[in-house]
């Protein structure tokens, strides 16, 4: 989540609570709402590295808030990470080292294996077309998220279906 | 003891036409009940198509048994099977078999008509159908006037014009893009929630997460037959994971 914060705080700079709502609404019901307490976390390392700083604003019968800019630190930080490269998703090894290393266990066969997990997918799926569904269709960053990881479900999918051909 | 619409037992075929023997599909069960959505998954040749055509008396078993309706339907005279396909059966083929030198609505009535459906009520249904599948203004195009998914979409409309007791369908969302395939989605949950039967073949993960249940074929056998969870989380966080 530091980018996320650095980049929103170089449009502006926001106290925490702000923060939240900034995520929320540009990511729309897609982005698993950050917690508050997630976000002060951040905000501190972020503070501790020197890439943000805080100042105490005075509220009237509140107690002070903080309201975070970006420091030059934090704006070199935020380039860098625009601009690299960014890695591709990689490939969800845990289920193939199941798969593997299943004919050692004698626990569950590969077949079997293979199975229960394509099952397991298309519950994700299920859980995806419904989360599209009740998704507003002008809200074209969550709807293309949710598009994202539909497509990334089903490469998941295919490939399984390579291994079985190959494995099993 | 539940109604099964379908049944297979011990099913079995083999194409013996070559030098050698293939066994297509090797000895199958399957029952499948009213208003059940069966997905049907395996690689390229594990027998799907030679399966679902079988059950649709498009194509001859081997050996076993085919009941539709709690009729024996295997054993019927090609004609008698033919009549009682036209009542009950809805069928998309892998590759949609339109028929070239009708209209897509002629297309689309046909099979209704033929099941004895009033001209009228063929035409309402056709009208419908076409339009939740965003195809209404299509209605007088010939298919070759067609690409590859609005063929495949009036493919289904066809399929489903007679309000068959079992839709069968093979890869319907094959030549499909994906606000296309949001259509046939569409039209499937629907047709699915009014008590639609559904045995499908596909490759396609958001087509087959519709259904309630998966088969998986593997070498013309089933390797696995279960239902598909739904576990209702509601929020975006259990699904999707940015990191
Ligand atoms: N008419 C035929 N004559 C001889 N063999 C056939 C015939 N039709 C299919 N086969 C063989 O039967 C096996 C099963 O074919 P089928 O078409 O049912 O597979 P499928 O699972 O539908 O594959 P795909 O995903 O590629 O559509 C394959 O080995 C295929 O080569
Ligand atoms: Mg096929």
């Amino acid at each position: 989540m530091r980018p996320h914060l650095l980049a929103l705080l170089a449009k502006e700079p926001a106290h925490g609570y702000e923060l939240k709502q900034a995520l929320e609404q540009t990511f729309g019901s897609a982005y698993p709402s950050p917690n508050i307490g997630q976000i002060y976390v951040t905000l501190g390392r972020l503070e501790k590295d020197g890439l943000v700083r805080a100042v105490d604003v005075e509220q009237s019968n509140r107690p002070n808030k903080k309201v975070y800019y970006l420091t030059a630190k934090g704006r070199d930080s935020l380039v860098a990470w625009v601009e690299e490269p960014t890695e591709g998703p990689r490939v969800r090894d845990e289920f193939f080292m199941k798969l593997v290393l299943a004919p050692l266990t004698g626990i569950a066969d590969r077949m079997a294996l293979i199975s229960r997990q394509r099952r397991h997918y298309l519950s994700l799926m299920a859980d995806l077309n419904d989360l599209l569904s009740r998704t507003d269709p002008r809200d074209r960053v969550a709807g293309l998220l949710i598009e994202g990881a539909m497509l990334h479900l089903q490469a998941d999918l295919d490939w399984l279906e390579r291994c079985q051909e190959d494995l099993a | 003891m539940s109604a099964a619409v379908l049944k297979a037992v011990n099913l079995v075929k083999i194409y013996s036409g070559g030098a050698l023997p293939v066994p297509a599909v090797r000895g199958v069960d399957l029952e499948v009940e009213e208003g059940e959505f069966v997905a049907i998954m395996g690689p390229s040749g594990s027998g799907k198509s030679t399966l679902v055509h079988m059950l649709g008396g498009l194509d001859t078993r081997t050996s076993g048994e085919i009941w539709l309706d709690g009729k024996r339907v295997d054993t019927l005279s090609e004609s008698a099977w033919a009549l009682l396909r036209r009542e009950k059966v809805g069928f998309v083929f892998q590759f949609f078999n339109l028929v070239a030198n009708m209209t897509v609505a002629d297309n689309v009535e046909l099979p209704a008509l033929l099941a004895g459906i009033s001209p009228k009520e063929a035409r309402e249904r056709r009208e419908s159908l076409l339009a939740a599948l965003n195809l209404g203004d299509r209605a007088d195009a010939a298919p070759a006037q067609l690409s590859g998914g609005e063929q495949q979409r009036v493919a289904l409309a066809r399929a489903l014009a007679n309000k068959p007791s079992v839709l069968l369908a093979d890869e319907p969302t094959g030549n499909l893009d994906s606000r296309n395939t949001r259509d046939v989605l569409r039209l499937l949950g629907e047709v699915h929630k009014q008590g639609q039967t559904i045995v499908m073949v596909t490759h396609d993960a958001r087509v087959a997460s519709l259904a309630d249940r998966l088969v998986s074929l593997f070498d013309g056998q089933i390797v696995d037959d279960g239902r598909i969870a739904r576990r209702r989380t509601g929020t975006a966080r259990e699904v999707i994971d940015l990191r």
